[in-house]
């Protein structure tokens, strides 16, 4: 069913790719120059990362950040799982056109109408019971909102395709319905699990508008101090930092994609190994 | 619901296949966690920002008026204030940001959906294991950051920028080109940003495709045109319009790229309410900017939902 992709449509991929790909390359090349004048290359340095070191502004926002990213994902990988379950399991219960709907609303949702209407939320609540207090909490809240979503959406699609002979023989054995699918089906959706929680980390790190919105004084992520000095124009040590955060993201999502592939090749191996025993 | 009859669990869950597999109580203990969070914290602030909508702007904490108020003698006051609204619809600012909004981010489509099909196209073609890395290499943009991504464009587009640069050292222009603060650096960051979000869906759709269904037509003597044109097309059309409402939606909204690489007449809607808000402080009319802004999303986000829901479907 291969034949050969006409060479129009080879080089727009290549073009779309390198639209794709270039500016982030020539960003990365300009962290490492020596010259403080961000067009004029005065050689290899990395003094502008050795810097970031003792800005003490970026250290606390990325310290804040990683706290918020490492809460923020394992909260909406809870939520998230149990979304994905409710909505592949029981197939019909009360409401479920409403958490579907709440599910994928937030993926295309403009992230400013979300953030001005959680932060109403949260003023009120305040308000009225004297809590949450704008900062960490509200962040965390906020991005959960959101990174449930998309990890409903990918522990979904591994459910549907799990195969639940398993989980039934289990329960034909004696397991109760909670353990059968404790020692059956989650080992086989855990990579789905862990590449869904690399995600919301990058999803959580990368936030900027819900994060201005909903923080409250002295609680700066990482993103809203990188805006307030993109603002002022390109400079060496945002290109240094950029470039570090475009790595770690980057990896994250390597990582994610690793775990995944992984675990699709080991399902095929065990499909045709039973198919060979039977 | 642990450890109860050996058999009637079995054969419970063997019958019905999953429809009764845990027992009513157990089931709500799963759903409800993420039901009442997503409700508490997506959907009932939506009526939130509505009410607010309808205060006044006060100078106090949080910075506007009271909706209900209960009198010591215990009579509830509803004080509703249209003022808002109405100012919307007087002031042409929003108006105009509103309709600037719509015409950026459909063309915008337009021109993601041209680059991204021949795209997803190519790279639904090629071979299961090129698939897969070429899939990456989309997805890794689709991850990062805007705000990083919309900087490093910044660095190309710049008046000394690489393009600039380059430009000048070829010799095709002899000034550099005025891109950042125009409407054309826009369009730029926002095709940049978005493609991404295009070529995934598209990809979707194409990789599904019937391949023996253009060998047909390719028998019969249909022209590559044609058959693109009577078959492909039409086809991928849930791919087309789940990937261009994953770009128009957001775009609409879009705040950091107007801001960062737009001018000062690059007034697009996230950009009015985000001053509104922090600028004037005026929370109830940024509030009710948002609410008119989502009654304008309704239908694309029903379109978009419709599509999305087919996709998984098939």
């Amino acid at each position: 069913m291969q034949e050969r992709v006409p060479p129009l449509l080879i080089s727009v991929l290549c073009i779309g790719i390198a639209i794709l790909y270039l500016p982030i390359l020539v960003l990365i090349a300009y962290s490492f120059n020596a010259s403080a004048l961000v067009s004029v290359w005065g050689g290899f340095s990395t003094s502008w990362y050795a810097q970031l070191l003792h800005n003490d502004q970026i250290l606390d926002a990325a310290w804040l950040s990683l706290k918020i990213g490492v809460v923020v994902s394992t909260g909406s990988v809870i939520l998230g799982t149990l979304a994905a379950i409710s909505l592949v399991r029981f197939r019909l219960f009360r409401g479920r056109l409403l958490l579907t709907g709440m599910v994928n609303a937030p993926l295309v949702m403009p992230e400013i109408i979300t953030g001005i209407t959680q932060l109403l939320l949260f003023v009120s609540m305040l308000n009225l019971f004297g809590w949450p207090h704008r900062g960490f909490t509200t962040i965390v809240i906020a991005h959960i909102a959101f990174c449930t979503a998309y990890v409903t959406i990918t522990v979904q699609s591994r459910l549907q395709g799990a195969d639940r002979s398993l989980e039934e023989a289990a329960m034909d054995l004696g397991s109760g319905p909670v353990r059968a699918f404790l020692d059956t089906t989650l080992p086989g959706i855990a990579p789905a699990l862990a590449s869904s929680w690399l995600l919301s980390f990058t999803l959580s790190l990368d936030d900027l508008v819900i994060s201005s919105f909903v923080s409250g004084p002295g609680a700066s992520t990482l993103p809203m101090v990188i805006f307030s000095k993109v603002k002022l124009g390109v400079s060496p040590d945002v290109n240094a930092l950029a470039s570090l955060i475009i790595c770690l993201v980057g990896a994250c999502i390597l990582l994610a994609g690793y775990l995944m592939r992984r675990a699709d090749q080991q399902r095929l191996a065990d499909a045709q190994m039973a198919e060979q025993n039977t | 619901m642990i450890g109860g009859s050996v058999t009637s669990a079995g054969t419970e869950s063997r019958d019905a296949h999953g429809r009764n597999w845990l027992k009513p109580h157990g089931k709500w203990l799963i759903i409800l966690p993420p039901m009442l969070f997503l409700l508490l914290f997506f959907l009932i602030p939506f009526a939130f920002a509505l009410t607010i909508s309808f205060a006044d702007t006060a100078v106090r904490v949080p910075p506007f008026t009271d909706i209900l108020s209960i009198t010591p003698d215990w009579h509830i006051h509803v004080t509703l204030n249209l003022g808002n609204f109405k100012y919307l619809f007087t002031d042409e600012v929003y108006g105009l940001s509103y309709l600037y909004s719509i015409k950026t981010a459909f063309f915008s489509t337009l021109i993601c959906l041209g680059l991204g099909y021949p795209m997803a196209y190519a790279i639904a073609r090629t071979s299961k294991s090129t698939q897969s890395v070429l899939l990456l290499i989309i997805i890794l943009p689709f991850w990062t950051s805007f705000l990083l991504r919309v900087y490093a464009l910044e660095g190309i587009i710049r008046e000394t920028g690489l393009l600039n640069s380059a430009l000048l050292w070829l010799g095709v222009i002899d000034h550099p080109l005025q891109i950042m603060r125009t409407t054309l650096a826009v369009y730029l960051g926002i095709i940049y940003s978005y493609l991404p979000f295009m070529v995934l869906p598209l990809f979707a759709t194409l990789e599904k495709l019937d391949h023996s269904l253009l060998e047909a037509a390719a028998d019969l003597g249909s022209p590559p045109w044609r058959t693109f044109v009577d078959v492909t097309l039409p086809l991928s059309m849930p791919g087309v319009i789940a990937g261009s409402m994953l770009v128009f939606i957001p775009a609409i909204g879009e705040f950091v790229i107007p801001t960062l690489l737009g001018g000062p007449d690059n007034l697009m809607i996230g950009r009015v309410l985000w001053d509104e808000f922090f600028g004037n402080r005026d929370w109830p009319v940024a509030s009710a900017v948002a609410i008119v802004f989502l009654v304008l999303l309704v239908g694309p986000i029903a379109v978009y939902q419709h599509y999305s829901t087919k996709q998984m479907e098939s």
